[in-house]
């Protein structure tokens, strides 16, 4: 059950012919996959097309409907194998997955696939997470495409281009036999916006037919002699039949503008973004309408020489708005023109930034730059801006005020009490190297934990600690998520640790999904998936690769025992990794679940107990020791209530959900006494409320005596 | 900003989308409020478009969505639609709605929020950021630096507590924003408009509107900011009083003896000392509140003579003397969590609603040291003895306790422990802590006579013992060594900052390092 529910808006996929269709980017692709007639999709979650795959697993019936098969792959080399598909038959094909990452596990399937190239239009779909909010290292897809060739379409972020360059883009691929990418944007895949429906169409040639009728081409094998002949048919057949399809149908766009001794050059992805420099300029309008000529590349490679000798006619210079480095497409276009003897003045990343994410303010301050230099008398006459001083004066102010918000695990959150658990042996046994991995459990890297040195990818924890491997008076740990286990770790970090016979430490964080994508559904998933194969289990599947020493936890908050089983992990004089399987449903997951059950048997007037926990301010003293051991958000501080002390107290916010650490915080690390539980009984039985009625009798008595006794002192 | 009597932008070169941005934290609801916004505006003739960065932000990290909105009819006959941003620019956002007073903080700091043009719209409460909650003392941004900085970078800004306006309603915050936004009338929209959007997302409608209403009234008439005083001020006035403290004021012999210290002491130090008194006649009895006020004698001497008229030493010597003799032993402990009172309260922090029965549990985890310190010094002697009784208490103590105060046993068994109290005098910490206070004032006072401002850092230090176990004691290791060097530093220049630093360095981390490494400093400075 992943996160967010699309069951609602994927009714908007069965919109027809010349219907308005109104939502975000991800589900308008959807739509454009469906009238373009793919017979299969497949992927891997991750932002920014986490929401894809969710729309894909709620549209499940409506796809079925159409004879469409949906997988949720176990990687992304497996969805891009999965293309393998659309090689032998007329089949069309799309497979999502974030981007760079999941295009660097899908890189061995990819470079396959082109080699031998397509019959059917094969479409990968990538959500470059680039910039703001990116969780991932800063790279660029762009040289996946350039090394294997692939063609590569960064569409403007708007929802009628991005279905079109869908249609295109399968178009594409079957005239060129060269699978595609349809690069999208975090932003553009959240984009809310309209564009006028198609009918969805079924495909006329089906998987079933394929499975019933296989047929077999040799020489589309990557095999020699085949891939020899591959790479010359890259360069000789399908290069030169895309250029003229992209060319023919005008996938990139012209716009003209007054100033024609100049002009703009952008990805498809930073329209919108130079079009807003444009207008706080004063060069363009709120409706695209620039004074500068522009041309849209929504296709960035290849690149069309004849569209930029044909641009670049009668301009002194350009400016390529390309964001993230290498500046791949401007060295192309200085070797296009260089080729074609024109001399038009090639600008871009030395009016822009070469690294970092084309914000609004570097383009706008780009742009400026570049017009400055060429058509000073264009820009309107520079006037002071109201209040600017206050303005800065309040920036400054703010510095060292404002602190860092980074993402840290939720309220409840059962990887919280594993890190806890660190902590705790940590002061026993020392500091260990922990080797990290992909998934919500990297926050520990951030306060209060600060635990971990690397994270090498995902199902890689166990991987990035290979090296430690040699006889030391203490071990190794690495994390790994159930998600990473499955994509990759299984084989990548226990397999290896087996066979390479290494004693270190391998706490694998089994909540029951990949939670950092949004909670999607993975094989070793405790509940039922109506259309999935679930709750197989990590601990079987680490001895059947060879771990003797395995141990499953099923619930994290007993910290104790977490803390006890990781330090026996560490010190045991057994050979072999030692496999910790910390098991606990995301908590996130499980309130969704089970707080509208909760609800329902109140209304019923059923016996429910909530449970949350509390600080006692006048125990507290302030040290935030708590807090340190447990980062939850629900545990906060408040201004001391007490006159007396001016330190903040420590506070529990009524958004606790009971999970239990802080208690269990409390007793393993000898903490103060100010926690307490409290357990609401909500539509009590009669045997409560009698038991509650002599308690308050006898208690009542005790506490009036008390009374008396502060009176009297 | 828009201009509301005008709302028809001009086309043309002219015609221009309103920007709005909405910075919140993953949870809060910053996506449904802008899809409110989104769904407010097409309802009302609008083009709409809006973006985020979810992603892993959304978990609790700092998120921020973007909305532009095109009035149709400012569309040229057959013109192409609008080219909307994806992101808000610096210097070009309307309207900044921020959840939180930091978050709107973050809003100035990354320029979104400009005099010229930004309508500044921001629940004024605060949630801690980690690097604040994690702090071993005070690690709190100043919110009234916060605050003006909003109001000065802002066009107009509409700040008020807006999470107490959901509580209190019991709705969220996005639906307070969203009534803030509909007060502010920085868009064309009228309150009408705003509610059936309410009503037509159709989830939790009653509790939208209220919350809606209350924010509208949060930010009515405030255009000009909030009232002094309000917005995360560091001592909460309407925070609950402590339990701590004694509820029933008509305490006869306690009132007289508050009345003749306030004719002792200087009107800045009153309510402090009658803090002190009332809760070391709460702690112990009447008696330990009048050691209390003999004990300040000597320090308000000291005042008179040495002070430089700010009466900070009475001040800070008498706040720490109090919580010194108000140690937290078990027997504190114990009667705290049984009292009516703090039922009650407990009660009412849960937010239990009548009908419903609250069980309360405690999570305890008293060692043998801080048993055999609370009872009579020969017992104590005796458990920390090798011995039988010794194991036998070790034994007891060896896993953390939960105490079930609202059952009968429970109860029963704090109610015996509280009942210490009376042989408190006679036990060892009792013992201990007097030694440790006394040779703190002695101290003072002599050094008082030399150097005041030191005196001031010295009765600070005091406040480094607190807290239970472990804590108490790095908290008292940490006082004993800095306690050490004031004589060393006495001879130094700046020796108040110096210890000043010594005092900060010992709560900048819990492994003491940074201490050490001060001290080291010292020594070779």
């Amino acid at each position: 059950m992943a996160e967010r529910s699309f069951a609602e808006e994927v009714k908007k996929l069965r919109l027809g012919a010349g219907e308005e269709f109104r939502g975000e980017g991800i589900l308008a692709i959807t739509k454009a996959l469906l009238e373009s007639g793919v017979s299969y999709v497949a992927g891997y979650q991750g932002a920014p097309i986490s929401h894809l795959m969710d729309v894909l697993a709620d549209a499940n019936e409506i796809l079925e409907d159409l004879g469409v098969h949906f997988e949720n792959s176990a990687s992304e080399a497996t969805a891009a194998a999965t293309l393998a598909a659309s090689v032998n038959y007329p089949l069309r094909g799309a497979v999502t997955f974030k981007a760079p990452v999941g295009t660097n596990v899908a890189s061995d399937a990819l470079a396959n696939l082109t080699s031998g190239g397509v019959k059917g239009g094969a479409m990968i779909i990538i959500g470059e997470d680039y910039g703001e909010g990116s969780s991932i290292m800063q790279e660029r897809s762009h040289p996946f495409a350039m090394k294997s060739q692939i063609w590569l379409l960064d569409p403007r972020p708007n929802l009628p281009t991005i279905v079109r360059m869908v249609e295109k883009g399968f178009e594409l691929s079957e005239a060129s036999n060269t699978p595609v990418m349809l690069e999208v944007r975090i932003r553009a895949c959240h984009v809310y916006g309209r564009f006028t429906t198609k009918d969805n169409v079924r495909p006329s040639f089906t998987l079933k037919d394929a499975i019933e009728r296989p047929v077999r081409d040799v020489t589309r094998i990557a095999m020699p002699p085949g891939t020899y002949v591959h790479e010359k048919e890259k360069v000789e057949k399908r290069w030169p039949a895309a250029v003229k399809f992209i060319a023919e149908n005008e996938l990139n766009e012209f716009f003209d503008g007054e100033a024609a001794d100049i002009g703009i050059v952008m990805q498809g992805g930073m329209y919108n973004t130079t079009l807003r420099g444009l207008e706080v300029n004063g060069l363009a309008d709120a409706f695209g309408k620039a004074k500068v000529p522009i041309y849209v590349l929504n296709v960035t490679y290849p690149l069309v020489d004849a569209e930029f000798v044909k641009f670049c006619a009668g301009k002194k210079a350009i400016l390529i708005v390309e964001e993230g480095q290498p500046d791949f497409i401007e060295q192309a276009v200085n070797t296009i023109l260089r080729r074609a003897d024109i001399q038009t003045k090639v600008h871009g990343k030395d009016m822009l930034s070469m690294a970092g994410e084309y914000t609004g303010a570097v383009v706008r301050d780009g742009l400026k730059r570049f017009v400055a230099r060429y058509r000073g008398d264009m820009l309107p006459e520079e006037r002071p801006v109201e209040g600017d001083n206050s303005r800065k004066s309040a920036m400054a102010a703010v510095n060292g005020q404002v602190q860092p918000r980074p993402p840290s695990f939720c309220t409840g959150c059962p990887e919280r009490p594993i890190f806890t658990a660190m902590k705790l042996v940590e002061r026993e046994l020392g500091p260990h190297h922990v080797s990290c991995d992909i998934g919500c459990h990297l926050f520990s890297i951030f306060p209060p934990f600060n635990i971990g040195a690397t994270t090498m990818g995902y199902g890689l924890g166990g991987a990035g600690a290979s090296a430690f491997n040699v006889k030391a008076d203490k071990r190794v740990i690495s994390i790994m998520g159930d998600g990473g286990f499955w994509h990759n770790g299984l084989a990548s970090s226990v397999g290896n640790a087996v066979f390479n016979k290494s004693d270190n430490v391998i706490v694998v964080v089994d909540n029951g999904y990949t939670s950092a994508t949004g909670g999607q559904d993975i094989p070793s998933s405790f509940w039922n998936n109506p259309i999935r194969a679930t709750q197989n289990s990590i601990e079987k599947a680490v001895r059947g690769v060879g771990v003797e020493w395995a141990r499953t936890i099923t619930r994290t908050y007993d910290l104790a025992k977490m803390r006890d089983t990781l330090k026996e992990a560490l010190t045991t004089p057994e050979r072999g990794p030692k496999v910790i399987v910390a098991q606990s449903e995301c908590m996130l997951n499980k309130q969704r679940r089970v707080r509208p059950q909760m609800r329902a048997a109140v209304e019923r007037g059923e016996r429910v107990v909530r449970e949350r926990f509390g600080v006692d301010a006048d125990t507290c003293t302030g040290d935030h020791s708590c807090i340190r051991l447990s980062g939850c958000p629900s545990l906060t501080i408040a201004p001391h209530p007490d006159p007396l002390r001016k330190e903040p107290v420590t506070k529990v916010l009524d958004s606790c959900v009971g999970c239990g650490l802080c208690g269990e915080v409390a007793h393993a690390a000898k903490l103060c006494p100010s926690f307490y539980r409290a357990s609401i009984i909500e539509n009590p039985t009669a045997w409560d409320q009698m038991k509650a009625k002599l308690r308050v009798a006898v208690i009542g008595f005790f506490q009036r005596r008390l009374a008396r006794k502060a009176a009297f002192a | 900003m828009l201009d509301r009597a005008n709302p028809e932008i001009v086309a043309g070169l002219e015609a221009r989308a309103i920007r709005i941005a909405i910075l919140a934290m993953g949870g809060e609801g910053g996506g449904v409020l802008a899809e409110w916004i989104v769904d407010l505006a097409e309802h009302a003739g609008y083009l709409a478009q809006l973006t985020s960065v979810p992603g892993v932000a959304q978990r609790t990290g700092a998120t921020i969505y973007y909305v532009e909105l095109f009035p149709k009819s400012a569309l040229p006959e057959g013109a192409p639609e609008p080219v909307m941003a994806l992101m808000p620019m610096p210097g070009d956002v309307d309207i900044v709605i921020a959840s939180e007073l930091m978050e709107a903080g973050r809003a100035v700091q990354r320029g979104l929020v400009t005099p010229d043009r930004t309508a500044l719209i921001a629940s004024t409460h605060r949630v801690f950021a980690m690097t604040e909650k994690i702090a071993m003392a005070d690690g709190r941004a100043d919110a009234p630096t916060l605050l003006e900085a909003c109001r000065n970078s802002a066009k107009i800004f509409f700040g008020a507590d807006l999470a107490a306006a959901a509580e209190r309603t019991g709705s969220v915050i996005s639906a307070v924003l969203f009534g803030a936004l509909a007060q502010s009338r920085t868009l064309p929209f009228e309150r009408e408009a705003f509610e059936t959007t309410i009503d037509r997302a159709g989830v939790g409608v009653a509790a939208s509107k209220r919350g809606f209403a209350a924010g509208m009234a949060a930010v009515s008439g405030n255009a000009a900011g909030v009232p002094a005083g309000d917005a995360g001020s560091r001592t909460s006035a309407t925070a609950q009083a402590p339990a701590g403290s004694p509820t029933e004021a008509t305490d006869a012999p306690l009132a007289a003896l508050v009345a003749r210290a306030e004719g002792a002491f200087p009107a800045s130090v009153r309510p402090i000392v009658r803090a002190g008194l009332e809760r070391l006649a709460d702690y112990q009895d009447l008696d330990y509140a009048q050691d209390y006020l003999l004990r300040l004698k000597p320090i308000a001497d000291a005042e008179r003579r040495h002070g430089d008229g700010s009466g900070r030493l009475l001040a800070e010597t008498a706040r720490e003397l109090a919580l010194g003799m108000a140690y937290e032993d078990t027997i504190r402990v114990a009667e705290l969590k049984i009292r009516a009172s703090r039922f009650t309260r407990v009660r009412d922090e849960v937010r239990a609603r009548d009908g419903q029965i609250v069980e309360i549990a405690e999570f305890m985890h008293p060692r043998l040291k801080e048993i055999a310190e609370s009872v009579p010094a020969w017992l104590g002697r005796l458990m920390l003895r090798p011995g039988i009784v010794r194991s036998a208490v070790e034994n007891a103590t060896r896993k953390g306790r939960v105490v079930k105060t609202t059952s009968i046993r429970g109860f029963l068994q704090l109610y015996l422990v509280a009942s210490l109290k009376t042989w408190r005098r006679s036990s060892l910490r009792f013992a201990e802590e007097e030694a440790r206070l006394t040779s703190w004032l002695e101290r003072i006072v002599a050094i008082a006579a030399k150097n005041y401002a030191l005196a001031v850092e010295l009765a600070e230090c005091r406040g480094l013992v607190k807290g239970y176990g472990d804590t108490h004691e790095r908290g008292v290791a940490n006082y004993e060594s800095i306690i050490a060097l004031v004589d060393r530093l006495a001879g130094r220049p700046e020796p108040a900052q110096r210890l000043h630093e010594l005092r900060k360095a010992a709560v900048a981390d819990d492994s003491g390092s940074a201490l050490k490494a001060a001290i080291a400093q010292l020594g070779t400075s």
